[in-house]
């Protein structure tokens, strides 16, 4: 398996909590990679580290490395909107910008430079189609974006964070706010995205876990437990802790 | 189960009635303003002729020489004008500041600023118009070297000032109402905050942002104790640096000498008239605007 980012030694405090301890992971490329474990074990925070958003927390303080593209994004010298284009997200809740379906989809190509509108046309296209939520809005992408469904709006965040041209989406329990089947076709979308993108998901729901990730990375008050293939982690799982979790008896 | 007493509904029934009686005092107050500056604006117009008196550029009331003229275009101009000038200076001090206060701002430092805006807002305007008069009216005549400072630039220098504080609270408040996952989102997409600021929270606050424009707008153009004595107040068309005449000066200033049931005296209710529309077009407008945030 080929490596996208490798976390080092990576530790994050609020203020005086120690929310995540030592992690130490490489996130495979091209692949789902699930990160699961109860509330509050860090799995978010963790996350939001890859596209350094936890930057925007006050009183934040963090050490270690990440390497993406041989090169530390914590290193001063990162240029964060760059980085942020790089690794694109997808929050919790769906949150649209108040603004027509296309201006969403084009806000992230209009910040990095691109006026052209026959070129914004194309990644508008572009993007919806990825996120399979073209034939839906076609005909009324001048409409606001706040009229559509939950789902839908869910998958135009997604595909607004696909106009920017990622390497990597991560996704923060991004179906969670969702009913059954807009869930799924986020699921199923997702496991399309994987050829041309590297996923990292945050869920709460281990058969989602089950269903579409390749690797998994079980949190548990700020460690790592332990990150295997998904398979494995389900059929036999290394540590004790990992079993109890995945067979009910906490969380 | 208990029953109520006897008393316990009386006593509710009269709380209530105190209530209502409260609420048809301003109910009351307003229509009473009203009616009453209709019928005490009206008789000049009559007099007059609308055209003429909307219309007319000389103003002179108490000419003796000559037939008197009663035309109040210098005073609905220079209201304009100033009101316009205070707006489009204030507007973009008072939101960028907002901007400041809401986003950016580290809280000790934005503590002060609030503790500023409200003391601005609490002076009472006599006081702004004692300061322009003492350090902009003399600054402008030396600045521009002219035979008197107090002009329409001290006014709109002055109004600027007292409209700031409600510019500033009305669309800081718009703007901290913005959902922070709309900026979230994107700074996500590698927006900086600057540009998230301009880009995404102002758009989002818009209608918030607008009435707290109109806010100003009705604040500038009722305005007379400030800018009376900073304004020169001679019934000139208005220029930059020419001495003017707003309509609430013009009011406050005549109102004093005119004889009692004189023509002068009526026309000044009609100019009272005029302006308590204009402020009414500013309110209806208002309202459009708080509807149109409230359906969003």
């Amino acid at each position: 398996m080929d490596t996208i980012m490798e976390v080092k030694d990576l530790n994050l405090w609020y203020g005086d909590h120690h929310a995540l301890h030592d992690i130490n992971v490489d996130i495979p490329k091209n692949q789902i990679t699930a990160l699961i474990g109860p509330s509050g074990c860090g799995k978010s925070t963790f996350l939001k580290t890859l596209n350094r958003m936890n930057d925007l927390v006050e009183n934040v303080k963090i050490t270690g490395n990440i390497i993406y593209n041989n090169e530390n994004i914590y290193a001063p010298k990162v240029d964060v909107t760059w980085l942020r284009k790089r690794i694109g997200m997808v929050f919790q809740k769906p949150n649209p910008f108040p603004m027509s379906i296309y201006d969403n989809i084009a806000y992230g190509p209009r910040t990095h430079g691109i006026t052209s509108k026959v070129k914004l046309d194309t990644i508008v296209e572009k993007s919806l189609k990825d996120a399979a939520i073209w034939d839906e809005v076609k005909d009324r992408l001048n409409t606001s974006a706040l009229g559509m469904s939950g789902g839908q709006q869910q998958r135009l965040c997604i595909a607004r964070a696909l106009a920017v041209e990622p390497d990597i989406l991560l996704m923060d329990e991004s179906t969670s706010a969702l009913d059954p089947i807009s869930t799924g076709k986020i699921e199923e979308l997702a496991v399309e995205l994987k050829k041309k993108y590297t996923v990292v998901m945050v869920t709460h729901n281990m058969q989602q876990a089950v269903r579409i990730s390749d690797y998994c990375a079980f949190f548990l008050l700020g460690d790592l437990v332990e990150f295997s293939k998904t398979e494995e982690m389900f059929s036999m799982p290394k540590d004790r802790r990992t079993e109890d979790y995945i067979t009910g008896r906490f969380g | 189960m208990k029953n109520k007493t006897k008393w316990q509904e009386l006593t509710e029934k009269g709380i209530n009635a105190v209530f209502m009686l409260c609420g048809i005092v301003a109910v009351g107050f307003v229509l009473c303003i009203t009616v009453h500056l209709v019928i005490a604006g009206l008789p000049a117009i009559m007099k007059i002729g609308l055209p003429t008196f909307l219309f007319g550029t000389t103003w002179q009331p108490t000419a003796t020489t000559t037939e008197p003229s009663f035309g109040i275009l210098p005073f609905i101009l220079t209201s304009i004008y100033g009101t316009a000038g205070a707006v489009l200076i204030g507007v973009p001090i008072g939101l960028l500041t907002a901007i400041f206060l809401a986003k950016a701002a580290p809280p000790k430092f934005a503590k002060v600023i609030h503790t500023a805006v409200e003391l601005l807002a609490g002076i009472p305007s006599v006081v702004y118009g004692l300061v322009g008069m003492i350090i902009l009216v003399p600054g402008i005549q030396r600045a521009f070297d002219l035979p008197s400072g107090a002009t329409l630039l001290a006014a709109i220098i002055v109004l600027t000032i007292m409209i700031l504080p409600s510019i500033i609270n009305v669309s800081e408040t718009a703007l901290r109402a913005v959902p922070r996952e709309y900026e979230e989102a994107s700074m996500a997409l590698g927006a900086t905050e600057m540009e998230t600021f301009f880009r995404v929270s102002l758009p989002a606050a818009k209608s918030g942002i607008a009435a707290a424009v109109v806010l100003g707008v009705g604040r500038a153009i009722g305005e007379a104790m400030a800018i009376i004595m900073v304004s020169g107040n001679v019934a000139n068309l208005p220029g930059l640096l020419t001495s003017v005449r707003f309509m609430t000066t013009a009011i406050a200033s005549e109102m004093a000498y005119a004889a009692a049931g004189s023509l002068q005296q009526q026309a000044l209710f009609s100019i009272g008239l005029v302006l308590f529309l204009f402020i009414m077009m500013i309110n209806v407008f208002l309202n459009v605007f708080v509807k149109g945030r409230r359906t969003a």
